[in-house]
């Protein structure tokens, strides 16, 4: 497995919208910091922007490698190497090499304007890890939709709808959920709620360490009051693993099956 | 040598292989052939184990490979379509690809066999048809394998490649290699193989050597013979 994702990790690393996306992490890095020095506020504002773009571009980039690499992937297969190691070597080099961009993009501003003296490491690292965390999620998110899908507009169609439904309309129906059960204890629903949106989790995880309670929103409100901070970014965190786990399972367990 | 049990493959509602039970032996070179559609690209890829069989084993030296990986150690695999990561260089593809296997090979032989050498830095993208066929069939043949599966191979090569490929296989042959080959080309199958396995419908219609073919429908070409018997088979079909 590691050959293959040495591989497919040099493969990306080489094309040019590897480069774009570490390049325009480095570009709102140093453009937040110009603007205010403040490494506390820039964190925030690089979560609003990380939040947003991870899972597009982890989704986008996810499904459009993985139908790309059929011809690699055929190659490999008739080579003495497991099914499964071929197609977790293509994921892993995906995500890892998605995650390497996003983590040096943002590192390098950060550090300039003197991230390790600031007492703010651990809420940047925090913030890099749910990046991580999402960037992951999301590309398997998206592998899955793809080897489900021979058809490659379907399996494109699926991976927008999916991460359209979790970044924006998922909150708009949250909203409509409180609003009209206003006069009901909501707590425990929000709690369920969220658990089931990766995105959110990783919002909680990151507005809970920042502890900004302006931007917790209701559901943040909630994970603080009922579990405290720290169980609070624990939950979330363990909540987003599984939503790593889960869908890796069922990517495996369809690449067995699958005729090629 | 490769035992085929009672093969069985839907896909869908569609039946490709309606129980295929054969055995090919060490050394032999059999063709599978049969017109499009017939079931022959679906039964090569069972035996790579691109496709899984709904019913049926597929044995080699008496183990079944189904599920397995490693038997392809002993398989060099020769695509009817040459298809390769487009922004690799051939140098790289072909490294990568030795890499795979913890096995002996001679690529540079065949680099130089085929006259490729002057494209080893181009990427893939920017070879022609026929030069990519000729990477690919480096590919198949570099390692040293106990069974060789030809689809289609020399589609899209031109006469003197296909004159090297040829001459390549019969060295294999007395090697005593199996090799397993698809071809629409007759007198391809005239100069290599020692049987013929038509498949019609996704079962075995015709199993014999090229020879028995011929004598069997008093021929004296195997193209010839090959017509009569898809008219006998059209005639028989038209009395059911």
């Amino acid at each position: 497995m590691f050959k293959i994702i040495r591989y497919s990790f040099l493969d990306i690393l080489k094309s040019k919208l590897m480069l774009i996306y570490t390049a325009f992490f480095l570009l709102i890095g140093f453009g937040l910091l110009n603007f205010s020095s403040d490494l506390h506020k820039a964190i925030i504002s690089m979560m609003n922007i990380l939040l947003l773009l991870v899972p597009l571009i982890s989704t986008v980039f996810g499904v459009m490698y993985f139908y790309n690499s059929r011809e690699f992937v055929e190659l490999l297969m008739c080579q003495p190497i497991e099914r499964k190691d071929v197609f977790l070597g293509l994921y892993f080099g995906v995500s890892l090499s998605l995650s390497i961009s996003l983590f040096v993009g943002t590192l390098i501003p950060f550090m300039f304007y003197g991230l390790s003296v600031s007492g703010q490491i651990f809420q940047f690292f925090n913030l890099m890890l749910i990046g991580v965390l999402l960037t992951f999620i999301f590309s398997i998110l998206s592998f899955l939709i793809s080897v489900y899908n021979k058809d490659k507009i379907k399996g494109f169609g699926y991976a927008i709808l999916l991460l359209l439904y979790l970044s924006v309309i998922y909150d708009g129906m949250m909203l409509m959920v409180f609003v009209s059960f206003s006069d009901y204890p909501l707590e425990n629903v929000a709690l369920a709620l969220s658990i089931l949106n990766p995105i959110d989790l990783g919002r909680i995880a990151i507005v809970l360490k920042l502890d900004v309670a302006a931007l917790m929103g209701y559901t943040g409100a909630v994970f603080n009051a009922f579990l405290g901070s720290m169980n609070g970014i624990l939950l979330s965190i363990g909540s987003m693993a599984l939503w790593f786990f889960v869908p890796l399972f069922f990517y495996v367990k369809k690449i067995n099956k699958r005729d090629f | 040598m490769v035992q085929f049990v009672d093969l069985q493959k839907k896909f869908g509602k569609l039946e490709v292989l309606k129980g295929i039970s054969e055995e090919i032996m060490e050394g032999e070179c059999v063709a599978v052939l049969g017109p499009n559609g017939s079931g022959k690209s679906t039964l090569i890829k069972t035996l790579l184990g691109l496709v899984l069989p709904d019913k049926g084993d597929i044995l080699i030296e008496g183990k079944s490979i189904l599920k397995q990986h490693l038997y392809r150690n002993e398989i060099g695999y020769l695509p009817q379509i040459a298809q390769f990561p487009e922004n690799m260089k051939v140098k790289e593809l072909i490294r990568m690809i030795t890499l795979m296997r913890e096995k002996p090979s001679n690529e540079n032989d065949l680099i130089d066999y085929f006259g490729v050498s002057s494209f080893l830095d181009n990427t893939l993208r920017s070879l022609s048809g026929g030069t990519k066929q000729k990477i690919n069939a480096i590919l198949a043949l570099m390692f040293d394998c106990k069974i060789y599966v030809y689809d289609e191979p020399t589609v899209g090569l031109d006469p003197i490649s296909r004159v090297l490929f040829k001459n390549y296989v019969q060295q294999q042959k007395k090697d005593k290699k199996t090799i397993l080959l698809t071809t629409h080309l007759i007198n391809e199958v005239e100069e290599l193989a020692d049987r013929i396995l038509f498949i019609l419908d996704g079962k075995i219609y015709y199993n014999r050597s090229v020879k028995e073919l011929i004598s069997e429908h008093n021929e004296t070409s195997l193209e010839n013979a090959m017509v009569k018997m898809l008219e006998n088979h059209s005639k028989n079909k038209a009395h059911v």
